[in-house]
């Protein structure tokens, strides 16, 4: 447990020491925010959708946790070809202590990079009606947090080196972000996009915080939590398996 | 004696490349055994078998008495290693590196205070410990590893190349510092480099791997003698030939290559 442990401090350390990388990666979760959120606000609330802020923040809030989770995963490929894994590596821990710390440690950064933007998204406007549901939130934030850490550690443990990092960035991370309910309801869309939409987990992570901030669950609470909780076990087991096969 | 390292029969292949090909040799405890070879012989590919982090295709390895493949936490804690590319974390301290270290080896915190004090004032690195590795020169991250390596007691040091790229100075004290290691606390040693030199000086044995396969091993003036050279450097041109080696370019080492010219070693 020590292990998993200073390995988790590792990551927050890294983390709050890289200012560039903090503000770098609010930038995006901002633009989206401010320029969806105002550009289409008009257009959304003609349409009945109501305050398209108010629909749009917690997507917005997903948002920031995917990109940083799946990129604190990826990072092992950082490590792995510039040294630091190597020192884990022949450290006589398991190695599935090393994936739990490192996972753990990403989620966390993700988390905390989800709650920034939460703030960020109360500055621009955004209102929740129930506070009492905020540890929900919080909840479904860190479950998506360990979710794409998971799958970022998938993805670096069988990737060699940086070469694919334009590939996970157009083929993995940016449709599990477009092809959710982040940005537009579900409701009413062409069915093929309705099964994709469904596939994903982040819609369903998404819903989760929507709903506890009191806009109503598209499947609800119950489903959304299993259906999230199943497939973090799974992808945490599948990240697992891959990093303890790698071989330097 | 017993020995601390013994290598029976070994192969690894990539693919239909032999990269290790039947090696088999054994060291002491207590001894300096430099491994040389020139560039894609199989030293680093050895040196990943016998510290678990790769599975031979076939063979048998003893380190300190246990099977690298099946009893890998005792292994482990029987060595300290310096990668033949950094392995520190640059965005933390060179104390919070050792820390590190000390905990995954499970060094109970009173015990590890005391080692990391006295490692960094060995290394002189005491008056740095809070200052960040990335503002480290090449020298003090070199030895800040081997600070790091030494952290645990284990009782074989594995080497990969630990002077590459270094002033005489810092490799000088490196080696001055490795030499008083093995004869005072009886620290196996199990090293590779290409400063010929340097074997010469500093290895009780030496073993000499060309293209898979051990050509040579015995003692520094032995081989001296037994090739008619003068100096090691000659007696390993005699048994591996003038040819160049050109390893094939990994993408591990383009990255190498990209982090040097970007963070400069």
């Amino acid at each position: 447990m020590r292990a998993v442990y200073i390995l988790w401090l590792r990551q927050i350390k890294r983390y709050s020491r890289s200012r560039a990388r903090i503000i770098g990666s609010l930038g995006q979760p901002l633009l989206f925010l401010l320029a969806l959120g105002f550009g289409f606000g008009p257009t959304f609330a003609k349409a009945g959708g109501g305050d398209y802020i108010q629909f749009l923040a917690p997507g917005i809030i997903s948002m920031g946790i995917l990109f940083t989770a799946v990129f604190s995963g990826i990072e092992i490929i950082w490590d792995r070809q510039f040294g630091f894994l190597k020192e884990t590596l022949v450290a006589p821990v398991s190695r599935l202590q090393i994936v739990l710390g490192r996972t753990l440690g990403g989620a966390t950064v993700a988390l905390i990079q989800g709650v920034v933007v939460f703030f960020i998204c109360l500055v621009v406007g955004f209102r929740f009606e129930r506070v009492l549901f905020f540890p929900i939130a919080l909840i479904f934030m860190f479950l998506i947090a360990v979710l794409f850490t998971a799958i970022g550690t998938a993805i670096g443990s069988v990737l060699e080196d940086m070469q694919g990092f334009q590939l996970i960035m157009n083929f993995i991370v940016m449709p599990l972000f477009f092809f959710s309910n982040a940005l537009f309801p579900v409701q009413g869309l062409p069915k093929p996009l309705q099964f994709l939409i469904h596939l994903n987990p982040l819609t369903y992570g998404v819903d989760g915080i929507r709903g506890a901030f009191g806009r109503g669950f598209l499947f609800g609470l119950g489903t959304d939590f299993l259906v999230l909780g199943t497939l973090t076990a799974v992808l945490l087991a599948v990240g697992s398996y891959l990093f303890s096969r790698i071989q330097l | 004696m017993t020995a601390m390292i013994d290598v029976h029969d070994l192969v690894k292949n990539f693919g239909s490349f032999c990269a290790v090909d039947h090696v088999s040799f054994a060291v002491p405890e207590g001894q300096i055994f430099g491994f040389l070879g020139p560039n894609g012989a199989g030293k680093t590919t050895t040196i990943k078998m016998l510290t678990t982090v790769l599975i031979p295709t076939s063979g048998a390895i003893r380190v300190n008495g246990h099977d690298p493949q099946r009893e890998q936490h005792q292994v482990r804690r029987s060595f300290g290693i310096v990668f033949q590319d950094p392995s520190l974390d640059s965005e933390l301290t060179g104390w919070e590196n050792m820390e590190l270290h000390g905990v995954l080896y499970g060094v109970p915190s009173a015990e590890r205070r005391e080692k990391i004090e006295s490692l960094l004032k060995f290394v002189e690195l005491w008056d740095r410990r809070d200052d960040f590795v990335k503002q480290y020169s090449g020298g003090m991250k070199r030895r800040l590893e081997v600070a790091r390596a030494l952290l645990h007691k284990p009782k074989i040091l594995f080497l990969d190349e630990p002077t590459i790229g270094l002033d005489p100075q810092t490799r000088n004290h490196i080696w001055t510092f490795i030499k008083s290691l093995s004869k005072e606390q009886k620290v196996t040693v199990f090293f590779t480099t290409h400063y010929m030199e340097e074997a010469e000086r500093v290895a009780d044995e030496v073993a000499i791997i060309d293209h898979g396969k051990i050509v040579a091993q015995d003692t520094p003036i032995a081989l001296k003698e037994k090739t008619q050279a003068k100096t090691l450097e000659d007696a390993f041109i005699a048994l591996t030939g003038h040819t160049l080696r050109d390893e094939e370019a990994s993408s591990s080492e383009q990255m190498r290559i990209m982090r040097r010219v970007w963070r400069g070693r």
